[in-house]
Protein backbone atom coordinates (compact mmCIF):
# COMPACT_ATOMS: atom_id res chain seq x y z
CA UNK A 1 0.00 0.00 0.00
CA UNK A 2 1.53 3.12 -1.12
CA UNK A 3 1.04 6.46 0.06
CA UNK A 4 -0.17 7.78 -3.18
CA UNK A 5 -3.87 9.15 -3.10
CA UNK A 6 -6.28 7.57 -5.57
CA UNK A 7 -9.14 9.79 -5.01
CA UNK A 8 -8.97 12.71 -2.79
CA UNK A 9 -12.16 15.17 -2.03
CA UNK A 10 -11.10 18.08 0.08
CA UNK A 11 -14.49 20.37 1.64
CA UNK A 12 -16.81 18.97 -0.77
CA UNK A 13 -20.04 20.05 -0.88
CA UNK A 14 -22.73 19.37 -3.32
CA UNK A 15 -26.92 20.55 -3.61
CA UNK A 16 -29.66 18.43 -5.09
CA UNK A 17 -32.24 20.79 -5.85
CA UNK A 18 -30.83 23.95 -3.94
CA UNK A 19 -30.98 20.94 -0.54
CA UNK A 20 -27.43 20.79 0.55
CA UNK A 21 -26.88 17.33 0.63
CA UNK A 22 -22.43 17.68 0.88
CA UNK A 23 -21.66 19.32 3.98
CA UNK A 24 -17.96 19.63 3.20
CA UNK A 25 -16.56 16.25 2.84
CA UNK A 26 -12.87 15.40 3.34
CA UNK A 27 -12.18 11.85 1.98
CA UNK A 28 -8.28 10.55 1.01
CA UNK A 29 -8.45 7.02 -0.43
CA UNK A 30 -4.88 5.59 -0.99
CA UNK A 31 -3.46 3.27 -3.51
CA UNK A 32 -4.61 -0.27 -2.70
CA UNK A 33 -7.18 0.35 -0.05
CA UNK A 34 -10.76 -0.97 -0.16
CA UNK A 35 -12.91 1.85 1.60
CA UNK A 36 -16.67 1.19 2.66
CA UNK A 37 -18.72 4.32 2.44
CA UNK A 38 -21.68 3.59 5.44
CA UNK A 39 -24.55 5.69 6.24
CA UNK A 40 -28.30 5.69 6.53
CA UNK A 41 -30.21 7.12 3.35
CA UNK A 42 -30.08 10.40 2.66
CA UNK A 43 -26.68 10.64 4.02
CA UNK A 44 -25.30 11.94 1.05
CA UNK A 45 -22.92 8.67 0.57
CA UNK A 46 -24.29 8.09 -3.07
CA UNK A 47 -24.19 11.50 -3.66
CA UNK A 48 -20.57 11.94 -2.55
CA UNK A 49 -19.89 8.82 -4.89
CA UNK A 50 -21.48 10.62 -7.69
CA UNK A 51 -19.72 13.49 -7.45
CA UNK A 52 -16.54 11.48 -7.74
CA UNK A 53 -17.44 10.70 -11.14
CA UNK A 54 -18.83 14.04 -12.32
CA UNK A 55 -22.84 13.12 -12.44
CA UNK A 56 -23.15 15.59 -9.69
CA UNK A 57 -21.78 19.48 -9.42
CA UNK A 58 -19.90 20.55 -6.94
CA UNK A 59 -20.67 23.78 -5.04
CA UNK A 60 -17.36 24.23 -3.43
CA UNK A 61 -14.60 21.82 -2.68
CA UNK A 62 -11.67 20.30 -4.81
CA UNK A 63 -11.95 16.43 -6.58
CA UNK A 64 -8.89 15.18 -7.53
CA UNK A 65 -9.03 11.68 -9.37
CA UNK A 66 -4.79 9.94 -9.38
CA UNK A 67 -3.98 13.48 -8.49
CA UNK A 68 -5.34 15.46 -11.33
CA UNK A 69 -8.16 17.70 -10.81
CA UNK A 70 -11.45 15.73 -11.92
CA UNK A 71 -12.34 18.94 -14.47
CA UNK A 72 -8.95 18.23 -16.02
CA UNK A 73 -8.83 14.28 -15.66
CA UNK A 74 -9.33 12.14 -18.61
CA UNK A 75 -8.27 8.96 -18.07
CA UNK A 76 -11.46 7.01 -17.53
CA UNK A 77 -10.08 3.74 -18.60
CA UNK A 78 -8.52 3.67 -15.26
CA UNK A 79 -12.01 3.92 -13.60
CA UNK A 80 -14.44 1.03 -13.12
CA UNK A 81 -17.50 2.15 -12.19
CA UNK A 82 -20.62 0.22 -11.54
CA UNK A 83 -23.93 2.55 -11.21
CA UNK A 84 -26.59 1.49 -8.49
CA UNK A 85 -29.11 -0.12 -10.36
CA UNK A 86 -31.28 -3.18 -10.16
CA UNK A 87 -31.08 -4.14 -13.70
CA UNK A 88 -28.55 -3.83 -16.77
CA UNK A 89 -31.61 -4.36 -19.34
CA UNK A 90 -32.41 -1.06 -21.75
CA UNK A 91 -35.64 -1.19 -23.79
CA UNK A 92 -34.14 -3.75 -26.57
CA UNK A 93 -32.98 -6.58 -26.13
CA UNK A 94 -28.99 -7.09 -25.36
CA UNK A 95 -26.89 -10.35 -24.93
CA UNK A 96 -24.68 -10.18 -21.74
CA UNK A 97 -21.41 -9.52 -23.95
CA UNK A 98 -23.12 -6.98 -26.07
CA UNK A 99 -23.67 -5.21 -22.29
CA UNK A 100 -20.33 -6.24 -21.21
CA UNK A 101 -18.30 -4.79 -24.03
CA UNK A 102 -19.51 -1.27 -23.31
CA UNK A 103 -17.41 -1.20 -20.77
CA UNK A 104 -14.48 -1.41 -22.69
CA UNK A 105 -15.09 1.39 -24.95
CA UNK A 106 -12.79 3.63 -22.94
CA UNK A 107 -9.91 1.85 -23.96
CA UNK A 108 -11.02 1.36 -27.62
CA UNK A 109 -10.45 3.95 -30.32
CA UNK A 110 -13.00 4.85 -32.42
CA UNK A 111 -15.27 2.41 -30.83
CA UNK A 112 -13.49 -0.39 -32.39
CA UNK A 113 -13.00 -3.57 -30.38
CA UNK A 114 -9.96 -5.89 -31.32
CA UNK A 115 -8.92 -8.79 -30.21
CA UNK A 116 -7.47 -7.94 -27.26
CA UNK A 117 -10.68 -5.98 -26.24
CA UNK A 118 -12.83 -8.97 -26.85
CA UNK A 119 -10.36 -11.38 -24.66
CA UNK A 120 -10.73 -8.45 -22.00
CA UNK A 121 -14.42 -8.98 -21.88
CA UNK A 122 -14.45 -12.63 -21.52
CA UNK A 123 -12.08 -12.81 -18.80
CA UNK A 124 -14.47 -9.90 -17.13
CA UNK A 125 -16.95 -12.32 -17.74
CA UNK A 126 -14.92 -15.43 -16.17
CA UNK A 127 -14.40 -12.89 -13.18
CA UNK A 128 -17.99 -12.66 -12.41
CA UNK A 129 -18.78 -16.52 -13.21
CA UNK A 130 -20.97 -15.66 -16.17
CA UNK A 131 -19.02 -16.86 -19.16
CA UNK A 132 -21.74 -19.47 -19.78
CA UNK A 133 -24.50 -16.45 -19.82
CA UNK A 134 -22.33 -14.53 -22.34
CA UNK A 135 -24.94 -14.57 -25.43
CA UNK A 136 -28.00 -14.88 -23.48
CA UNK A 137 -29.82 -11.44 -22.72
CA UNK A 138 -29.80 -9.66 -19.78
CA UNK A 139 -33.61 -9.52 -19.51
CA UNK A 140 -33.29 -13.38 -18.85
CA UNK A 141 -31.28 -12.76 -15.68
CA UNK A 142 -31.78 -12.72 -12.05
CA UNK A 143 -31.47 -9.65 -9.87
CA UNK A 144 -27.59 -11.17 -8.99
CA UNK A 145 -26.98 -12.09 -12.24
CA UNK A 146 -27.73 -8.28 -13.48
CA UNK A 147 -25.12 -6.95 -10.72
CA UNK A 148 -22.80 -9.24 -11.64
CA UNK A 149 -22.81 -7.64 -15.57
CA UNK A 150 -22.83 -4.41 -14.14
CA UNK A 151 -19.47 -5.53 -12.39
CA UNK A 152 -17.96 -7.52 -15.72
CA UNK A 153 -18.99 -4.07 -17.56
CA UNK A 154 -16.61 -1.94 -15.24
CA UNK A 155 -14.16 -4.77 -14.76
CA UNK A 156 -13.84 -4.58 -18.75
CA UNK A 157 -11.90 -1.70 -18.75
CA UNK A 158 -9.11 -3.56 -16.40
CA UNK A 159 -9.16 -0.81 -14.28
CA UNK A 160 -6.86 0.38 -10.93
CA UNK A 161 -10.04 2.05 -8.91
CA UNK A 162 -13.63 0.50 -9.03
CA UNK A 163 -16.33 2.76 -7.62
CA UNK A 164 -19.61 1.09 -6.53
CA UNK A 165 -22.63 2.18 -5.54
CA UNK A 166 -24.39 -0.49 -3.19
CA UNK A 167 -23.40 -3.45 -5.48
CA UNK A 168 -25.13 -6.18 -2.73
CA UNK A 169 -28.67 -3.94 -3.25
CA UNK A 170 -30.91 -6.71 -3.84
CA UNK A 171 -28.56 -9.82 -4.59
CA UNK A 172 -29.28 -12.95 -3.73
CA UNK A 173 -26.42 -14.76 -1.39
CA UNK A 174 -25.14 -16.95 -4.05
CA UNK A 175 -24.03 -13.88 -5.88
CA UNK A 176 -23.47 -11.70 -2.94
CA UNK A 177 -20.34 -14.74 -2.66
CA UNK A 178 -19.38 -14.71 -5.96
CA UNK A 179 -18.98 -10.72 -5.99
CA UNK A 180 -16.95 -11.01 -2.73
CA UNK A 181 -14.52 -13.38 -4.25
CA UNK A 182 -14.67 -11.10 -7.35
CA UNK A 183 -13.76 -8.10 -5.94
CA UNK A 184 -11.18 -10.33 -3.57
CA UNK A 185 -9.42 -10.71 -6.17
CA UNK A 186 -9.18 -7.60 -7.63
CA UNK A 187 -7.74 -6.14 -4.21
CA UNK A 188 -4.96 -9.42 -4.20
CA UNK A 189 -3.93 -7.93 -8.08
CA UNK A 190 -3.78 -4.53 -6.53
CA UNK A 191 -7.09 -2.37 -7.51
CA UNK A 192 -8.23 0.57 -5.50
CA UNK A 193 -11.80 0.23 -4.71
CA UNK A 194 -14.28 2.62 -2.64
CA UNK A 195 -17.92 1.13 -2.57
CA UNK A 196 -21.09 2.83 -1.27
CA UNK A 197 -22.57 -0.36 0.94
CA UNK A 198 -25.53 -0.20 3.41
CA UNK A 199 -23.69 -3.30 5.16
CA UNK A 200 -20.83 -4.57 5.54
CA UNK A 201 -21.81 -8.07 4.99
CA UNK A 202 -19.90 -10.73 2.91
CA UNK A 203 -17.22 -7.73 1.92
CA UNK A 204 -16.49 -7.02 5.57
CA UNK A 205 -13.36 -9.25 5.90
CA UNK A 206 -12.13 -7.08 2.58
CA UNK A 207 -12.80 -3.63 3.87
CA UNK A 208 -9.80 -1.84 5.40
CA UNK A 209 -11.36 1.79 6.57
CA UNK A 210 -14.83 2.70 6.76
CA UNK A 211 -16.40 6.20 6.34
CA UNK A 212 -19.24 6.75 8.06
CA UNK A 213 -21.62 9.70 7.02
CA UNK A 214 -24.54 11.61 8.37
CA UNK A 215 -26.36 14.67 6.97
CA UNK A 216 -23.76 15.01 4.27
CA UNK A 217 -20.67 15.32 7.27
CA UNK A 218 -17.84 12.64 7.87
CA UNK A 219 -19.25 10.71 11.08
CA UNK A 220 -16.59 8.50 11.39
CA UNK A 221 -13.52 7.61 9.30
CA UNK A 222 -11.31 4.38 10.52
CA UNK A 223 -11.41 0.57 10.85
CA UNK A 224 -15.11 -0.93 10.21
CA UNK A 225 -17.75 -0.78 13.09
CA UNK A 226 -18.02 -3.97 14.55
CA UNK A 227 -21.64 -5.06 13.92
CA UNK A 228 -23.59 -5.88 17.41
CA UNK A 229 -26.97 -7.48 18.36
CA UNK A 230 -29.24 -9.06 15.47
CA UNK A 231 -27.00 -7.12 12.91
CA UNK A 232 -24.00 -9.74 13.67
CA UNK A 233 -25.57 -12.50 13.27
CA UNK A 234 -24.77 -15.20 10.40
CA UNK A 235 -27.34 -14.47 7.57
CA UNK A 236 -28.83 -11.46 8.57
CA UNK A 237 -30.58 -9.70 5.60
CA UNK A 238 -32.44 -6.21 5.27
CA UNK A 239 -35.12 -5.64 3.61
CA UNK A 240 -34.75 -1.73 2.63
CA UNK A 241 -37.39 0.32 0.39
CA UNK A 242 -34.48 2.07 -1.52
CA UNK A 243 -36.65 2.99 -4.66
CA UNK A 244 -37.66 6.55 -4.89
CA UNK A 245 -41.55 6.65 -5.13
CA UNK A 246 -42.69 6.37 -8.66
CA UNK A 247 -39.79 3.75 -9.23
CA UNK A 248 -40.73 0.30 -10.10
CA UNK A 249 -41.83 -1.70 -6.84
CA UNK A 250 -39.27 -3.36 -5.21
CA UNK A 251 -39.34 -7.38 -6.21
CA UNK A 252 -39.69 -9.89 -3.66
CA UNK A 253 -36.27 -11.92 -2.64
CA UNK A 254 -38.25 -14.89 -3.51
CA UNK A 255 -37.29 -14.37 -7.29
CA UNK A 256 -34.14 -12.56 -7.16
CA UNK B 1 -43.59 -5.95 -63.77
CA UNK B 2 -44.62 -3.20 -65.28
CA UNK B 3 -44.61 -1.27 -61.99
CA UNK B 4 -41.01 -0.48 -62.75
CA UNK B 5 -41.20 0.75 -66.20
CA UNK B 6 -42.77 4.16 -64.90
CA UNK B 7 -40.01 6.91 -63.51
CA UNK B 8 -42.30 8.18 -60.37
CA UNK B 9 -42.66 4.16 -59.00
CA UNK B 10 -38.43 3.93 -59.61
CA UNK B 11 -38.09 7.23 -57.49
CA UNK B 12 -41.12 5.56 -55.09
CA UNK B 13 -39.51 2.66 -54.89
CA UNK B 14 -35.85 3.87 -54.13
CA UNK B 15 -37.65 6.15 -51.65
CA UNK B 16 -39.49 3.40 -49.77
CA UNK B 17 -36.56 1.46 -49.47
CA UNK B 18 -34.56 4.23 -47.97
CA UNK B 19 -37.06 4.87 -45.13
CA UNK B 20 -37.22 1.29 -44.68
CA UNK B 21 -33.74 0.88 -43.91
CA UNK B 22 -33.10 4.44 -41.99
CA UNK B 23 -36.32 4.80 -39.72
CA UNK B 24 -35.56 1.12 -37.68
CA UNK B 25 -31.71 1.99 -37.66
CA UNK B 26 -31.94 5.09 -35.60
CA UNK B 27 -35.55 4.02 -34.10
CA UNK B 28 -33.58 1.23 -32.26
CA UNK B 29 -31.45 3.52 -30.08
CA UNK B 30 -34.55 5.62 -29.39
CA UNK B 31 -36.83 2.24 -27.77
CA UNK B 32 -33.13 1.28 -26.18
CA UNK B 33 -33.95 5.04 -24.34
CA UNK B 34 -37.33 4.46 -23.88
CA UNK B 35 -38.06 7.45 -26.10
CA UNK B 36 -39.99 5.59 -28.46
CA UNK B 37 -42.03 8.36 -29.35
CA UNK B 38 -39.43 11.39 -30.59
CA UNK B 39 -40.17 10.54 -33.69
CA UNK B 40 -43.32 11.33 -33.62
CA UNK B 41 -42.77 15.11 -31.94
CA UNK B 42 -40.07 15.26 -34.18
CA UNK B 43 -42.63 14.92 -36.95
CA UNK B 44 -44.62 17.68 -35.32
CA UNK B 45 -41.97 20.04 -35.15
CA UNK B 46 -41.27 19.42 -38.83
CA UNK B 47 -44.97 20.91 -39.97
CA UNK B 48 -43.32 24.26 -39.02
CA UNK B 49 -40.89 23.81 -41.05
CA UNK B 50 -42.82 22.36 -44.33
CA UNK B 51 -44.91 25.57 -43.76
CA UNK B 52 -42.01 27.91 -43.75
CA UNK B 53 -40.70 26.52 -46.93
CA UNK B 54 -44.22 27.10 -49.04
CA UNK B 55 -44.55 30.59 -47.71
CA UNK B 56 -40.75 31.44 -48.43
CA UNK B 57 -40.64 29.39 -51.38
CA UNK B 58 -37.79 27.14 -50.45
CA UNK B 59 -37.84 23.46 -50.62
CA UNK B 60 -39.85 22.00 -48.23
CA UNK B 61 -37.72 18.87 -47.64
CA UNK B 62 -34.46 21.05 -47.08
CA UNK B 63 -36.62 23.17 -45.16
CA UNK B 64 -38.33 20.54 -42.71
CA UNK B 65 -34.77 18.99 -42.08
CA UNK B 66 -33.51 22.69 -40.81
CA UNK B 67 -36.29 23.54 -38.84
CA UNK B 68 -36.53 19.65 -37.48
CA UNK B 69 -32.51 19.15 -36.37
CA UNK B 70 -33.74 22.52 -34.54
CA UNK B 71 -36.47 20.99 -32.68
CA UNK B 72 -34.58 17.97 -31.58
CA UNK B 73 -31.77 19.85 -30.22
CA UNK B 74 -34.35 22.32 -28.73
CA UNK B 75 -35.34 18.57 -27.05
CA UNK B 76 -32.27 17.65 -25.77
CA UNK B 77 -31.59 20.54 -24.46
CA UNK B 78 -34.78 20.75 -22.31
CA UNK B 79 -33.38 17.40 -21.43
CA UNK B 80 -30.31 18.62 -19.83
CA UNK B 81 -31.27 21.74 -18.26
CA UNK B 82 -35.10 20.79 -17.51
CA UNK B 83 -36.15 23.85 -15.97
CA UNK B 84 -39.97 23.66 -16.73
CA UNK B 85 -41.15 20.00 -16.17
CA UNK B 86 -39.25 17.70 -19.08
CA UNK B 87 -42.69 16.82 -20.73
CA UNK B 88 -44.57 20.28 -20.08
CA UNK B 89 -42.10 22.00 -22.16
CA UNK B 90 -41.75 18.75 -24.83
CA UNK B 91 -45.58 19.19 -25.22
CA UNK B 92 -45.63 22.95 -26.22
CA UNK B 93 -42.90 22.21 -28.80
CA UNK B 94 -45.07 19.71 -30.39
CA UNK B 95 -48.14 21.24 -30.77
CA UNK B 96 -46.21 24.60 -31.26
CA UNK B 97 -44.73 23.10 -34.23
CA UNK B 98 -47.99 21.59 -36.01
CA UNK B 99 -49.72 25.02 -34.98
CA UNK B 100 -46.78 27.02 -36.83
CA UNK B 101 -46.90 25.11 -39.81
CA UNK B 102 -50.58 25.46 -40.43
CA UNK B 103 -50.08 28.96 -39.92
CA UNK B 104 -47.54 29.04 -42.65
CA UNK B 105 -48.94 27.25 -44.96
CA UNK B 106 -52.12 28.94 -44.80
CA UNK B 107 -50.24 32.83 -45.01
CA UNK B 108 -47.97 31.61 -48.16
CA UNK B 109 -49.37 32.46 -51.36
CA UNK B 110 -52.15 30.05 -52.68
CA UNK B 111 -50.89 27.65 -50.05
CA UNK B 112 -53.68 25.65 -47.69
CA UNK B 113 -54.00 22.59 -44.81
CA UNK B 114 -54.79 20.74 -48.79
CA UNK B 115 -50.77 21.22 -49.38
CA UNK B 116 -49.82 19.68 -46.01
CA UNK B 117 -51.81 16.69 -46.59
CA UNK B 118 -49.47 14.96 -48.84
CA UNK B 119 -46.40 15.79 -46.05
CA UNK B 120 -48.71 14.59 -43.17
CA UNK B 121 -49.94 10.91 -44.71
CA UNK B 122 -47.28 10.63 -46.91
CA UNK B 123 -47.47 10.89 -51.26
CA UNK B 124 -44.95 9.04 -52.78
CA UNK B 125 -46.17 9.12 -56.46
CA UNK B 126 -45.17 12.95 -56.19
CA UNK B 127 -41.25 12.32 -55.09
CA UNK B 128 -39.76 14.27 -57.28
CA UNK B 129 -36.25 14.37 -58.69
CA UNK B 130 -34.76 16.30 -56.52
CA UNK B 131 -36.79 15.40 -53.53
CA UNK B 132 -34.66 11.84 -54.21
CA UNK B 133 -31.62 13.41 -54.15
CA UNK B 134 -31.86 14.86 -50.98
CA UNK B 135 -33.54 12.04 -49.64
CA UNK B 136 -30.43 9.74 -50.85
CA UNK B 137 -28.06 12.07 -49.50
CA UNK B 138 -30.16 12.64 -45.68
CA UNK B 139 -30.20 8.41 -45.19
CA UNK B 140 -26.43 8.10 -46.29
CA UNK B 141 -25.98 10.10 -43.22
CA UNK B 142 -28.27 8.32 -40.98
CA UNK B 143 -26.52 4.99 -42.23
CA UNK B 144 -23.18 6.68 -41.57
CA UNK B 145 -24.13 7.59 -38.10
CA UNK B 146 -26.09 4.53 -36.73
CA UNK B 147 -23.91 1.66 -38.50
CA UNK B 148 -20.96 3.18 -37.45
CA UNK B 149 -21.20 4.78 -33.88
CA UNK B 150 -23.07 1.86 -32.99
CA UNK B 151 -21.18 0.79 -30.07
CA UNK B 152 -21.21 4.27 -28.78
CA UNK B 153 -24.65 5.00 -29.26
CA UNK B 154 -25.48 1.72 -27.68
CA UNK B 155 -23.67 2.36 -24.40
CA UNK B 156 -24.94 5.56 -24.28
CA UNK B 157 -28.39 4.25 -24.75
CA UNK B 158 -28.20 1.79 -22.62
CA UNK B 159 -26.85 3.55 -19.46
CA UNK B 160 -25.51 7.40 -19.92
CA UNK B 161 -24.53 7.88 -16.24
CA UNK B 162 -21.92 4.67 -17.34
CA UNK B 163 -21.24 5.59 -20.50
CA UNK B 164 -20.15 9.25 -19.04
CA UNK B 165 -17.84 7.42 -16.92
CA UNK B 166 -16.12 5.80 -19.90
CA UNK B 167 -15.03 9.19 -21.15
CA UNK B 168 -17.33 8.56 -23.67
CA UNK B 169 -19.14 12.82 -25.38
CA UNK B 170 -22.17 11.77 -23.98
CA UNK B 171 -23.35 15.18 -24.78
CA UNK B 172 -22.61 15.10 -28.34
CA UNK B 173 -23.91 11.60 -28.95
CA UNK B 174 -27.35 12.28 -27.61
CA UNK B 175 -27.85 15.87 -29.53
CA UNK B 176 -26.40 13.64 -32.82
CA UNK B 177 -28.78 11.31 -31.92
CA UNK B 178 -31.70 13.54 -31.93
CA UNK B 179 -29.97 14.93 -35.30
CA UNK B 180 -30.33 11.98 -36.87
CA UNK B 181 -33.76 11.27 -35.67
CA UNK B 182 -34.76 14.20 -37.13
CA UNK B 183 -33.32 13.77 -40.39
CA UNK B 184 -35.06 10.61 -40.61
CA UNK B 185 -38.12 12.12 -40.26
CA UNK B 186 -37.76 14.34 -43.15
CA UNK B 187 -36.48 11.61 -45.62
CA UNK B 188 -39.61 9.57 -44.32
CA UNK B 189 -41.91 12.52 -44.80
CA UNK B 190 -42.87 12.09 -48.70
CA UNK B 191 -43.23 8.39 -48.18
CA UNK B 192 -45.28 7.70 -45.02
CA UNK B 193 -45.91 11.10 -43.71
CA UNK B 194 -44.93 12.91 -41.03
CA UNK B 195 -47.66 11.81 -38.30
CA UNK B 196 -47.00 8.18 -39.10
CA UNK B 197 -42.82 8.04 -38.83
CA UNK B 198 -42.63 7.08 -35.24
CA UNK B 199 -44.61 4.18 -36.51
CA UNK B 200 -41.64 2.62 -38.70
CA UNK B 201 -39.17 4.12 -35.96
CA UNK B 202 -40.45 1.88 -33.58
CA UNK B 203 -42.55 -1.31 -34.67
CA UNK B 204 -40.45 -2.45 -36.88
CA UNK B 205 -38.29 -2.61 -33.63
CA UNK B 206 -40.46 -3.76 -31.30
CA UNK B 207 -41.15 -6.90 -34.01
CA UNK B 208 -37.85 -7.79 -34.42
CA UNK B 209 -37.38 -8.04 -30.46
CA UNK B 210 -40.22 -10.40 -30.25
CA UNK B 211 -37.67 -13.10 -31.72
CA UNK B 212 -34.05 -11.49 -30.56
CA UNK B 213 -32.16 -11.66 -27.34
CA UNK B 214 -29.12 -9.47 -28.93
CA UNK B 215 -29.28 -5.92 -29.68
CA UNK B 216 -27.26 -6.66 -33.40
CA UNK B 217 -29.99 -9.09 -34.49
CA UNK B 218 -32.30 -6.88 -33.71
CA UNK B 219 -30.89 -4.33 -35.49
CA UNK B 220 -30.79 -6.06 -38.75
CA UNK B 221 -33.93 -8.09 -38.33
CA UNK B 222 -35.59 -4.12 -37.73
CA UNK B 223 -34.08 -3.07 -40.73
CA UNK B 224 -34.92 -5.93 -43.01
CA UNK B 225 -38.46 -5.76 -41.66
CA UNK B 226 -38.55 -2.04 -42.55
CA UNK B 227 -37.49 -2.73 -45.78
CA UNK B 228 -39.80 -5.43 -46.23
CA UNK B 229 -43.12 -3.46 -45.46
CA UNK B 230 -42.18 0.15 -47.29
CA UNK B 231 -41.66 -2.47 -50.66
CA UNK B 232 -44.54 -3.93 -49.63
CA UNK B 233 -46.81 -1.23 -48.98
CA UNK B 234 -45.15 0.36 -52.09
CA UNK B 235 -46.33 -2.03 -54.71
CA UNK B 236 -49.82 -2.63 -52.93
CA UNK B 237 -50.67 0.74 -53.35
CA UNK B 238 -49.51 0.94 -56.96
CA UNK B 239 -51.57 -2.64 -57.79
CA UNK B 240 -54.11 -1.26 -55.38
CA UNK B 241 -54.95 1.69 -55.51
CA UNK B 242 -54.63 2.52 -51.44
CA UNK B 243 -52.58 4.86 -49.77
CA UNK B 244 -49.12 3.97 -49.66
CA UNK B 245 -48.44 5.27 -45.86
CA UNK B 246 -51.02 3.65 -44.41
CA UNK B 247 -50.79 0.57 -46.08
CA UNK B 248 -47.10 0.27 -45.37
CA UNK B 249 -47.62 1.48 -41.19
CA UNK B 250 -50.47 -1.35 -41.14
CA UNK B 251 -48.05 -3.57 -42.57
CA UNK B 252 -45.77 -3.31 -40.39
CA UNK B 253 -48.87 -3.89 -37.26
CA UNK B 254 -49.25 -6.97 -38.90
CA UNK B 255 -45.72 -7.94 -38.90
CA UNK B 256 -45.87 -7.03 -35.10
CA UNK B 257 -48.71 -9.43 -34.24
CA UNK B 258 -47.64 -12.31 -36.77
CA UNK B 259 -44.23 -12.06 -34.96
CA UNK B 260 -45.62 -11.91 -31.25
CA UNK B 261 -47.65 -14.86 -31.81
CA UNK B 262 -44.72 -17.08 -33.15
CA UNK B 263 -42.70 -16.12 -30.75
CA UNK B 264 -44.49 -17.28 -27.57
CA UNK B 265 -43.55 -21.63 -28.46
CA UNK B 266 -39.88 -19.69 -29.16
CA UNK B 267 -39.70 -18.10 -25.87
CA UNK B 268 -40.89 -21.13 -24.36
CA UNK B 269 -38.80 -23.96 -25.84
CA UNK B 270 -36.14 -21.32 -24.84
CA UNK B 271 -37.08 -21.05 -21.37
CA UNK B 272 -37.18 -24.92 -21.02
CA UNK B 273 -33.57 -25.02 -22.92
CA UNK B 274 -32.13 -22.84 -19.96
CA UNK B 275 -34.14 -25.08 -16.76
CA UNK B 276 -32.42 -27.98 -18.67
CA UNK B 277 -29.20 -25.86 -18.37
CA UNK B 278 -29.47 -24.77 -14.74
CA UNK B 279 -28.17 -27.44 -11.90
CA UNK B 280 -30.98 -28.62 -10.11
CA UNK B 281 -31.96 -27.71 -6.46
CA UNK B 282 -30.18 -24.26 -6.94
CA UNK B 283 -33.06 -21.45 -6.37
CA UNK B 284 -30.73 -18.90 -5.91
CA UNK B 285 -30.13 -19.11 -9.59
CA UNK B 286 -33.63 -19.31 -10.83
CA UNK B 287 -34.93 -16.58 -13.32
CA UNK B 288 -36.76 -13.88 -13.68
CA UNK B 289 -39.59 -14.78 -16.25
CA UNK B 290 -39.94 -12.49 -18.89
CA UNK B 291 -43.57 -11.63 -18.07
CA UNK B 292 -44.33 -11.50 -13.37
CA UNK B 293 -47.98 -11.65 -12.35
CA UNK B 294 -49.41 -8.85 -10.17
CA UNK B 295 -48.59 -10.96 -7.03
CA UNK B 296 -44.79 -11.12 -7.38
CA UNK B 297 -44.39 -7.25 -7.00
CA UNK B 298 -44.33 -5.73 -3.66
CA UNK B 299 -45.52 -1.92 -2.94
CA UNK B 300 -42.88 0.16 -1.00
Amino acid sequence: MSDESVISLRGVRAELGSRPVLRGIDLTVRRGQVVALLGANGSGKSTAVRTIIGQVPVTAGEIELFGTPRRRFRDWARVGYVPQRTTAAGGVPATVTEVVSSGRLSRARFGVLRRADHEAVRRALGEVGMADRAKDSVNALSGGQHQRVLIARALAAEPELLIMDEPMAGVDLASQEVLAETLRGQVAAGATVLLVLHELGPLEPLIDRAVVLRDGCVLHDGPPPEAVGQHALPGHDHVHPHAPAGAEPARTGLLS
Amino acid sequence: MDILNYAFMQRALLAAVLVGITAPAIGIYLVQRRQALMGDGIGHVAMTGVGLGFLLSWSPVWMATLVSVLGAVLMELIRWYGKTRGDIALAMLFYGGMAGGVMFINLAPGGSNANLTSYLFGSLSTVSESDVTAICLLAAFVVLVTVGLRRQLFAVSQDEEFARVTGLPVRALNLLTAVTAAVTVTVAMRVVGLLLVSALMVVPVAAAQQLTRSFAATFAIAVALGVGVTLGGTVTSYYQDVPPGATIVLLTIGAFIVLSLLATPLARRRARALAAAQPAGDPAECTIPATRGAADEVGV
